[in-house]
């Protein structure tokens, strides 16, 4: 089974690189764009298994070492 | 008294600090590779700084699940002296032994240089040999050292006096967080703090880096005979 994890700086954190990029933007040019934040996604193989019980192990670990709960958000991605 | 300095895939402070707490300080320190599994005969952990596994991932996220990792978790639980230094500071956050995490420097450039830091508390059995307010003048060398936590747990760093290094003015002015004396961007100044037990202390900054005149000058040697002190009188 395949899982997609996107994660994510927390809203309420700032976010340095997403800033950068978002000033880059605005002196190439593209001045309408009024927000950038930088993530990751994991791509993640599983053996096949009870599909309910894998998700949640997915999560676990992504909880875990994939993002840090403190600072970072993580979603499974359809 | 012995220390273990622990040593990581990607660890560059090891022998330094191994340096300082040997010929410098006079605590005998040895060697524990990550992949070992017990702590028994020491009475002082050090996380070294360097780059663990890469910085994959997060700094200090994947070195949280070494093996030793739930030794060293277990030793501080015991009350007994964790130092971790930069990329240890990093680690003992992820692995939740301090409150609290680590976002990319403020400017997004890998700082090495010397800052200047207070000491905001003397008592912690790592700044016993310091006086409160002292000024001392450390390197640090960081890419992610921009620490980070919510209100309430910088209510409680406050309150429990947990904050022991911030980052300053060389003349003791607190520096602002957009500041160029706060160089990384953290959180109230912070360059270094413990656990609410004050057993266990991270730092941004490298003491072991200014422990010799040799090298430019002596103020990161108290904190290693702070630990020296303090381990004497344990097994006294």
């Amino acid at each position: 089974m395949q899982f997609k994890i996107q994660v994510f700086l927390k809203s309420s954190v700032l976010d340095p690189q997403g800033k950068a990029v978002l000033g880059a933007l605005h002196s190439m040019g593209f001045r309408d764009v009024t927000g950038v934040r930088v993530g990751k996604i994991f791509s993640v193989e599983v053996a096949d298994g009870d599909p309910k019980e894998v998700r949640g192990r997915v999560e676990e670990f992504s909880r875990k070492l994939l993002c840090n709960p403190i600072i970072e958000d993580f979603t499974l991605l359809p | 008294m012995k220390a273990a300095v622990i040593e990581f895939p990607g660890s560059n402070c090891d022998h330094d600090v191994h340096h300082v707490l040997n010929d410098v300080a006079g605590i005998p320190a040895e060697y524990v590779w990550h992949r070992e599994t017990s702590l028994a005969g020491y009475d002082a952990v050090v996380l070294p700084g360097g780059f663990a596994y890469g910085d994959y991932l997060r700094c200090g996220a994947i070195a949280r699940f070494s093996p030793i990792m739930a030794e060293v978790e277990r030793f501080a639980a015991e009350g007994r002296p964790v130092l971790g230094i930069c990329n240890g500071f990093q680690m003992l956050t992820e692995c939740h032994l301090l409150p609290g995490a680590m976002l990319r420097n403020r400017k997004l450039k890998f700082l090495c240089r010397d800052v200047h830091l207070r000491v905001e508390r003397s008592g912690s059995l790592f700044t016993k040999k310091y006086r409160r307010g002292e000024v001392l003048r450390i390197p640090i060398a960081h890419m992610d050292g921009n620490y980070v936590c919510d209100a309430a747990t910088l209510e409680e760093l406050e309150r429990g006096k947990c904050i022991v290094f911030r980052y300053t003015h060389p003349d003791g002015a607190r520096a602002d967080d957009s500041d160029d004396a706060n160089p990384n961007g953290s959180l109230a100044s912070i360059a270094g703090i413990t656990n609410t037990e004050g057993n266990v202390l991270g730092m941004m900054p490298h003491p072991e880096r200014l422990s010799e005149a040799v090298l430019g000058g002596t103020d990161g040697k108290k904190l290693f005979l702070s630990l020296k002190k303090f381990l004497e009188g344990r097994s006294a």
